[in-house]
């Protein structure tokens, strides 16, 4: 069997600050098989966004951050990586989608050249001409239907949605074999995020792209992932297939987290009770859910 | 029958960008009734937070009339109906100040309107925190030092310190985490009913929506395409733009995804 896309085990990082030492990740465990969703659900401040930056390796150079554990991407190990290393892989080998596609968009250069710039960290000889000719391609895959014209627009002249697609396609321009989706679309309207979505399932299905897609929306993972990890305070607490995570909650935090979306079925307005101690009862892994290489 | 609060006849609002003219809102007509709560939905670009703007007195209508209480209100406003007609925002960091403590800015609002004698306006701010859930001490705090729940909290507790009547929210529990945002609608829901609040509540999450409100307005560029109570809106609409808005809605569990799946097959059906 060939190594997981993505394989992290017993990640634990601190962060110094004046008063102390602060643990934001308690030894969390997640793969990410070839071509597999994989969702990474919390609220605000559990640590899913750290995680995400660890695997880009983007916090292994902060002076104040601690960081253990062990972190394999395709087989390779991060941690004992050198920033070089790790920096030839981001954008080439991983990429990233952010929350708020305007503001992650240079406004002072055409889409045209932040593309090159995208293809060029994977071709460094890439000529301007064939740049061209290969965001055209990928903008067609994402249905963008006049290509040309939006490759010489900025981006605060494309919609809030176009420029979701403009960053779906640079982010698989160089057909990665992990794309991370921090909280993709929660800045558009509900039925440009259902497009963007359905568009990204399209695309990574088609070329096998792993995807860590980070959210905080219980129903948009519904939607996009196939096994969903719930993060509370820097702890994973429930592990399972996604259809089995919604029609079975099994841990009181993500029950919680469940009752508390409301419904358009109506019910009225979710009653919460107040953080419970059972929130940090351990972790629970549904069946068929291991880690590789844990005892089962 | 309840008294309708607050009327919009034939609005009309047209900004002037350039040479060109930007029609924001398209002849719009619809009533609040007293301790309704009335939903303005749309996506971006539908005029909602133009509505919301014109409301609150922030710039004029173009064309048509604002009624409140039956009086017609005049573009620039004068205390009592800036007093009766209040804003809760949706990025509490943004609307309160964050050199002044909390308790400094819910002290304002009582300044301002002349509510209360001078020397018992700081206990007053204090009751005020605890009728929105949070302790009084937190009025020597700065928003910098509380969470987002709170901060938006503090928000409600200065729309609703100066007595008034119409509460325009808009998107007030778009920025919190799902948690938090069930407690702070709770906490609307409840100040609503025991004080006989009238809300307007503008927001794009239809599943807030569906519990909150009365009946819904809904907006698509400018118009409204369609204006009826929640239960009728969701389970059948009339407009197929409300049905795709609320087909687009990310859902949890199986019966919403047949109430959805149901909706989308209505509109293939029609088409």
């Amino acid at each position: 069997m060939t190594a997981p896309t993505l394989r992290i085990e017993d990640l634990v990082l601190k962060f110094r600050t004046y008063s102390g030492m602060v643990d934001v990740l308690h030894g969390i465990s997640l793969h990410i098989q070839k071509g597999e969703r994989v969702a990474l659900v919390g609220e605000s401040g559990s640590g899913k966004s750290v995680t995400a930056r660890i695997v880009l390796g983007l916090l292994q150079s902060l002076r104040t951050a601690r960081i253990s554990g062990h972190v394999d991407f395709e087989g390779r190990d991060l941690m004992a990586m050198h920033d070089a290393e790790r920096h030839r892989l981001r954008g080439t080998k991983m990429s990233m989608i952010f929350q708020d596609p305007t503001s992650s968009l240079n406004p002072v250069y055409t889409i045209a050249d932040q593309f090159r710039e995208v293809l060029s960290r994977a071709e460094p000889g890439l000529t301007e001409a064939a740049a061209r000719q290969k965001a055209v391609a990928a903008l067609t895959d994402v249905a963008i239907g006049e290509p040309e014209r939006v490759l010489d627009s900025y981006a605060f002249q494309l919609s809030g949605g176009m420029n979701q697609r403009v960053m779906i396609a640079m982010a698989l321009a160089n057909e990665p074999s992990l794309l991370i989706a921090d909280e993709p679309g929660t800045a558009l309207d509900v039925t440009v995020q259902a497009q963007t979505l359905r568009l990204m399932g399209e695309l990574v299905e088609k070329h096998h792209t792993s995807v860590l897609f980070i959210s905080h929306n219980l129903g948009v993972v519904r939607e996009f992932a196939d096994r969903v990890y719930v993060i509370y305070k820097g702890r994973i607490v429930e592990h399972a297939m996604t259809r089995d995570l919604f029609e079975n909650p099994r841990h009181a935090y993500t029950r919680a987290l469940m009752s508390a979306v409301p419904r358009i079925t109506g019910g009225g307005i979710p009653e919460i009770d107040d953080a419970s101690p059972d929130f940090l009862a351990p972790l629970i892994v549904h069946e068929g859910c291991a880690e590789p290489g844990a005892p089962v | 029958m309840t008294q309708t609060l607050l009327s919009l006849r034939s609005v009309s609002k047209i900004f002037h960008v350039g040479t060109r003219e930007v029609r924001a809102v398209h002849d719009v007509s619809f009533g609040v009734a007293e301790g309704e709560c009335l939903a303005v939905v749309g996506e971006s670009g539908s005029g909602k937070s133009t509505i919301a703007n014109m409301v609150l007195g922030i710039y004029p209508q173009t064309l048509g009339e604002i009624v409140y209480r039956g009086n017609a209100l005049p573009a620039r406003r004068d205390l009592a109906h800036r007093r009766a007609i209040q804003l809760v925002q949706q990025n509490p960091l943004s609307s309160l100040n964050p050199k002044r403590t909390v308790g400094a800015s819910l002290r304002l609002a009582l300044d301002v309107h002349g509510i209360g004698d001078k020397a018992g306006r700081w206990d007053r701010v204090g009751q005020l925190l605890e009728e929105v859930g949070l302790p009084a001490d937190l009025r020597s705090r700065t928003p910098a030092a509380l969470s987002g729940g709170q901060r938006q909290r503090v928000a409600i507790a200065r729309a609703l310190a100066c007595h008034s009547d119409l509460v325009v929210l808009d998107e007030p529990t778009s920025a919190l985490d799902v948690l938090v945002q069930a407690r702070v609608l709770k906490l609307l829901d409840e100040l609503r009913k025991s004080r006989g609040l009238t809300y307007i509540f503008i927001t794009h999450d239809l599943s807030v929506v569906r519990n909150i409100a009365d009946r819904v307005a809904v907006f698509e560029k400018g118009r409204l395409v369609e204006i009826n109570s929640t239960d009728r809106i969701f389970t059948d609409p009339e407009s197929d733009y409300t049905r795709r808005l609320i087909g687009a809605v990310p859902v949890v569990t199986a019966e919403e995804q047949a109430l959805r799946d149901q909706l989308m097959e209505k509109e293939n059906a029609d088409a």
